[in-house]
């Protein structure tokens, strides 16, 4: 089962927690993973941690339109073989109430979470459409359905990256090519650690499974999601919340 | 038949999978290859490509046969 030797997967945001997960858990089911993020030097950390076989690094900035355009074929390039998962995990946050948001927090979350998104699955299709086959795998976020004060850019971007992997899902099916997204709720990461601990408490009420999720939690979802046991499944939503949101 | 015709043909033949017999002036992609929307979309891709042509949305639509693609790219090159 979700056995991935001999797939190429090309992780975004591979330096974050979330991102780190994921690499780790494709790597485990045999995969050969492209490590994509904007902090080399962390880069090659978490390479090393996968032990440095059927592991790649390649640097690069998403907020720069040509760089998401040409990251799927550097990719291929030093993996030597065609990508067969992309997972679209990179993204960033400017947080603050809208009264207060300026046009450049809005731009830049839409660019980052986004456009750069699509520039990656426009990038991968051609190839993955030509050869019949492929995985596609975007991390949104459940703010993304039901909202979230301070964070109208954010969910308006992770909204948009649902209906975009509904009609690109569309698009695809007929090549054998899928694509879904993994909607994370609150998670334990180096973000989280610093909040209060009566905030973490009250956040954990709020959850029927009683505790905050962990990156390997979601990486498990994305791991489904690449694997050829999920070939029925396309521009699906699988929400990792805890059941704090029942959606 | 021109070199660029040549080039179609050869193109569609490797894409949609089709017999070179089957690939005439006349054949339109959709009816007479086989071909779906997301087909015609990559062959008109492919055809930029291998002709260094751009090829906008609005004259892509108008191509449906062998015909039309030598004809529009003909065009271009001399133009």
């Amino acid at each position: 089962m979700f056995n991935l030797t001999n797939k190429v997967a090309l992780v975004t945001g591979a330096t974050g927690g979330i991102g780190q997960a994921i690499a780790r858990q494709l790597h485990a089911q045999g995969a050969t993973v492209v490590l994509s993020g904007t902090r080399e030097a962390v880069l090659a950390e978490r390479a090393a941690e996968l032990g440095g076989e059927r592991v790649h690094v390649v640097a690069a900035d998403l907020s720069d339109p040509a760089a998401a355009d040409q990251l799927v074929a550097r990719a291929e390039e030093v993996a030597g073989a065609p990508l067969d998962i992309l997972v679209n995990n990179a993204g960033l946050t400017r947080d603050t109430l809208a009264i207060r948001m300026k046009d450049e927090d809005w731009s830049k979350v839409i660019e980052v979470d986004l456009a750069s998104p699509f520039r990656l699955c426009r990038a991968a299709l051609k190839g993955m459409l030509r050869r019949r086959a492929g995985r596609i795998i975007s991390i949104a976020s459940v703010v993304g359905t039901t909202g979230n004060a301070g964070q109208a850019n954010y969910a308006a971007a992770k909204a948009g990256m649902v209906g975009m992997t509904k009609s690109l899902a569309q698009e695809a099916g007929s090549r054998g090519v899928t694509l879904n997204v993994v909607a994370p709720g609150f998670i334990a990461t180096a973000m989280t650690d610093v909040l209060p601990e009566a905030q973490k408490e009250k956040l954990v009420g709020s959850i029927p499974l009683a505790r905050m999720g962990t990156p390997d939690d979601v990486a498990s979802a994305v791991v489904y999601l690449a694997s050829d046991e999920a070939a029925w499944v396309t521009g699906a939503t699988l929400h990792v919340n805890g059941g704090m949101a029942m959606i | 038949m021109s070199e660029i015709a040549d080039k179609v043909k050869k193109i569609v033949v490797e894409h949609l999978g089709v017999e070179e017999s089957k690939v005439t002036p006349e054949a339109s992609f959709i009816d007479d290859l086989g071909a779906d929307s997301l087909d015609t979309v990559e062959l008109v891709m492919a055809f930029e490509e291998a002709f260094n042509v751009e090829i906008p949305e609005d004259a892509a639509e108008k191509i449906t046969t062998v015909k039309d693609a030598i004809d529009y790219i003909e065009a271009q090159k001399a133009a």
